[in-house]
């Protein structure tokens, strides 16, 4: 594009980047029935049969083609479901869709057929809260077994009732191909997974084969469905929640995770940082981030080279590396519990001289390691045949279904909340968003390698900046009340750049010290919603290269 | 005594490796057993049991959170082949350890059943991480199977969240020194089976999924009431 023409305005777009709700209002139309703050952004109540009329104005004029979260809940009088609504190009551009139904008929229009993310999203809500959508193309529980009996999340739920799990094995595996009439090939069946060594956990990706190639893949997801949703309402804000974020994404990215909270909880509360916090946040997430792209780095040679060797040990020793470091400053190898609302829990480790150089080696040996694994991994034939041109996931496919990270930086979609919806201290710093035009596997594993060389960048800065730090200003928290109430009804939705992409947090208070309810969008679980996209029409061993290249782990996708 | 005397006073590594003759150059355990001739006398069980103890096949089983601690167990550093224990085998069929690393709900239990009851006979299982133990930090959760014992004997629980690797390698030679003296797991009762639908009591609940399940279906029955 020319640098003379301004860049077109979506409607409801003010020159400066900002929403003009008024405009959007009327946009909509009559499909609004009322609005409602919520500390993020404002968000129109729509009427529950004209769901997808007031997301389609919203997506094709006013811009919104980033569906990042759908959150369901109960009151003691209605459901809600809520569409957190963004744009791919300025994620702080925001509004919510709040759409309410009546508690003894609790169906809504599906808005599916606008954001393709939303039937995951959706088949949750079914599931966890119990909220129906007209128009689903598949509305069936996605993270609880079939025959579970109630929906958990709901108000009349009795966790006491007695469930029965079925273990089904696949009768016949083969099939007469449904596709065409004429067609004399059979399919066959193939479940990857629970167990299995590429799923990398509990996955269970069920597979239709036609010959060599992929005809049909569906994630089966919930085999580590853990209630974490349900164990963050009825823990407090000041302490309790904390340690669960570290166990949401638990390839050491828990201080990633943590801030997610951190952030959704001091903004609803009105807590200022202090910077001296935040750049030691700063630090200790991208250490974390070196960690889980090193895993992910590891796991997938693991995949596509098979064996458990060189680039996987490689990996774990830099991870050992790393997993030292975060010890010393946080007491703990993986499950850091480390920030604390309002800052950190504790300063850097006396002698604070012996902890910067750790760091500084760490960070000067990471060039040559780097080049080591470009040497092994990225500049290998053989990876180049598997990785180049597999697993294709074009950027307007990616966007359809909220896909962020490296999964959607490796397709060319230039998004990262560190710098488009800037918290911590990365304003301040000196560094690039990485993107890669390729679309496929490799790119998504370029994407990590390079991105693991900007966090080493951003952390030596932090260190030059902590090392400076004049000693009196050395403030690790603000002041915060032992017990932390918000006020009621206070609803927020914020998200950060957690390794795998955004990891946001709704939550909605009810005057008490737990929240009434705690959503957890994970970025892993729209990730995978792309599996089949990226695979139909390629080959199992594709499949398996594709499943790790988008780097899931489960605890988060199943939450 | 000068520390320097001291030094030279000690046994060098090298000497302690030869121990007293030539003949008597490997030194080790085995060695010592055999005596003079080169035959040993030991009851057959014994010695399966000292085998086993000192070759064990895990199984590569990762569920949750404990088997990112647990891959570190096995890769560079800590490295678990060293003790006899090492590379992890991808299909139940070849292993006779199986670590359970991680919180097992109520979809997973009845897989997990599964390949437990595909491995070998004799087979071991080492519980690892609070989860396996109570269901750990998530023991309220509606869907959390409160520990693995509900569903499969365990031998050796290794507490922590998780435990570190260190606490994993321990808990591992505890079951290699279990398995060498011969000792046999605690009998625990099982609450959690695998059954056919068929079988089940016809209760409520059993009878509104009727149309949902086939009799000769295998399912698993969850009484969360009386869950511990
Ligand atoms: S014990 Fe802790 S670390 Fe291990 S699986 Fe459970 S929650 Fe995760």
């Amino acid at each position: 594009m020319s640098l003379e023409e301004p860049k077109p305005t979506d409607v409801g777009e003010t020159p400066d980047g900002n929403v003009d709700y008024a405009e959007l209002e009327a946009l909509l139309g009559d499909a609004v029935i009322g609005r409602e703050e919520h500390v993020n952004a404002p968000a129109f109540v729509v009427r529950p049969d004209e769901v997808q009329q007031a997301l389609g104005a919203l997506r094709e004029e006013a811009g919104f083609d980033y569906c990042s979260c759908v959150t369901a809940q109960e009151y003691e009088d209605r459901y809600e479901s809520i569409y957190h609504l963004k744009k791919y190009d300025d994620p702080t551009q925001e509004v919510g869709v709040v759409v309410p139904t009546t508690r003894d008929e609790p169906v809504s229009q599906s808005g599916e057929a606008v954001y393709r993310t939303a039937d995951w999203h959706e088949r949750e809500a079914y599931d966890l809260v119990g909220i129906e959508y007209a128009d689903h193309p598949d509305l069936r529980r996605i993270l609880l077994p079939e025959t579970w009996q109630g929906h958990p999340l709901g108000k009349d739920y009795n966790p006491e009732k007695p469930q029965v799990v079925p273990f089904r094995e696949h009768a016949n595996p083969l099939e007469p191909d449904q596709r065409g009439e004429g067609s004399e090939s059979d399919t066959m069946f193939i479940n990857i997974g629970p167990h299995h060594p590429a799923t990398h956990g509990v996955l269970h990706v069920e597979t239709v084969l036609d010959g060599e190639q992929i005809a049909d893949v569906e994630p089966d997801i919930g085999y580590l469905h853990r209630c974490e949703e349900q164990m963050c309402q009825q823990s407090t804000y000041r302490h309790q929640i904390m340690p669960y974020p570290d166990r949401w994404d638990y390839v050491s990215a828990g201080i990633l995770n943590e801030w997610a909270y951190a952030r959704a909880a001091e903004d609803m509360a009105d807590i200022e940082v202090p910077e001296y916090a935040q750049v030691i946040r700063t630090m200790s997430a991208e250490l974390c981030r070196i960690a889980s792209h090193m895993l992910a780095l590891g796991t997938f040679a693991l995949d596509v080279f098979g064996d458990f060797t060189a680039v996987f040990q490689y990996a774990f020793r830099d991870r050992e590396v790393v997993q030292d470091i975060l010890e010393d400053l946080t007491g703990q190898r993986l499950m850091f519990n480390y920030l604390r609302l309002g800052g950190v829990a504790w300063d850097i480790p006396e002698p604070r001289e012996e902890f910067f150089e750790k760091v500084r080696d760490f960070l000067d040996g990471l060039p040559k390691k780097t080049q080591e694994y470009h040497n092994l991994i990225t500049s290998n034939e053989i990876f180049q045949l598997r990785c180049v041109n597999t697993g294709e996931l074009p950027p307007e496919v990616a966007k359809q279904y909220g896909a962020t990270g490296p999964v959607a930086r490796g397709s060319g979609v230039d998004i990262d909340l560190r710098r488009d919806d800037p918290y911590g201290y990365y304003e301040e710093l000196d560094w690039d968003v990485i993107t890669e035009d390729g679309c496929d596997n490799y790119s998504r594993v370029l994407v990590r390698m390079r991105e693991v060389e900007e966090s080493a960048k951003i952390i030596e800065q932090c260190v030059d900046l902590l090392e400076e730090w004049p000693e009196e200003e050395r403030t690790i928290q603000a002041n915060v009340p032992r017990t932390l109430k918000p006020d009621p009804d206070t609803e927020i939705y914020r998200g950060v750049e957690a390794a795998k992409g955004e990891l946001g947090i709704y939550m909605r208070s009810d005057g008490t010290d737990k929240p009434a309810r705690f959503k957890i969008r994970s970025p892993c679980f729209c990730n995978l919603h792309t599996l089949r996209e990226m695979t139909e029409g390629e080959y199992i061993p594709d499949l398996i290269a594709s499943l790790g290249s988008l780097d899931i782990v489960l605890g988060e996708v199943d939450r | 005594m000068s520390s320097e005397q001291e030094i030279h006073d000690t046994v060098s590594t090298q000497e302690a490796r030869m121990g007293d003759g030539v003949d008597n150059r490997f030194n080790s355990k085995l060695r010592e057993a055999f005596g003079s001739s080169p035959f040993i006398l030991t009851k057959f069980d014994k010695f399966m049991n000292w085998v086993r103890g000192s070759s064990m096949f895990m199984l590569q089983f990762g569920i949750a959170c404990c088997s990112i601690e647990m891959i570190h167990t096995y890769a560079i550093k800590h490295d678990l082949d060293r003790f006899g224990a090492g590379v992890p085998r991808a299909s139940p069929r070849q292993a006779d350890v199986i670590i359970v690393p991680g919180t097992i709900v109520s979809k997973f239990a009845p897989r997990m059943k599964r390949v437990y009851d595909q491995m070998p006979e004799p087979k071991f299982v080492v519980g690892m991480g609070s989860c396996t133990i109570s269901g750990g930090p998530f023991q309220e959760g509606y869907n959390v199977i409160k520990g693995a014992e509900e569903v499969i004997p365990v031998d050796i629980h290794v507490p922590g969240c998780p435990p570190r690797p260190e606490a994993l390698i321990y808990g591992i030679a505890k079951l290699q020194e279990r398995v060498a003296n011969g000792e046999t797991s605690p009998v625990t009762v099982k609450p959690y089976e695998l059954e056919q639908f068929g079988d089940l009591e016809r209760d409520e609940l059993v009878q509104h999924l009727a149309d949902e399940i086939d009799e000769d279906d295998l399912v698993m029955r969850y009484n969360w009431a009386n869950s511990p």
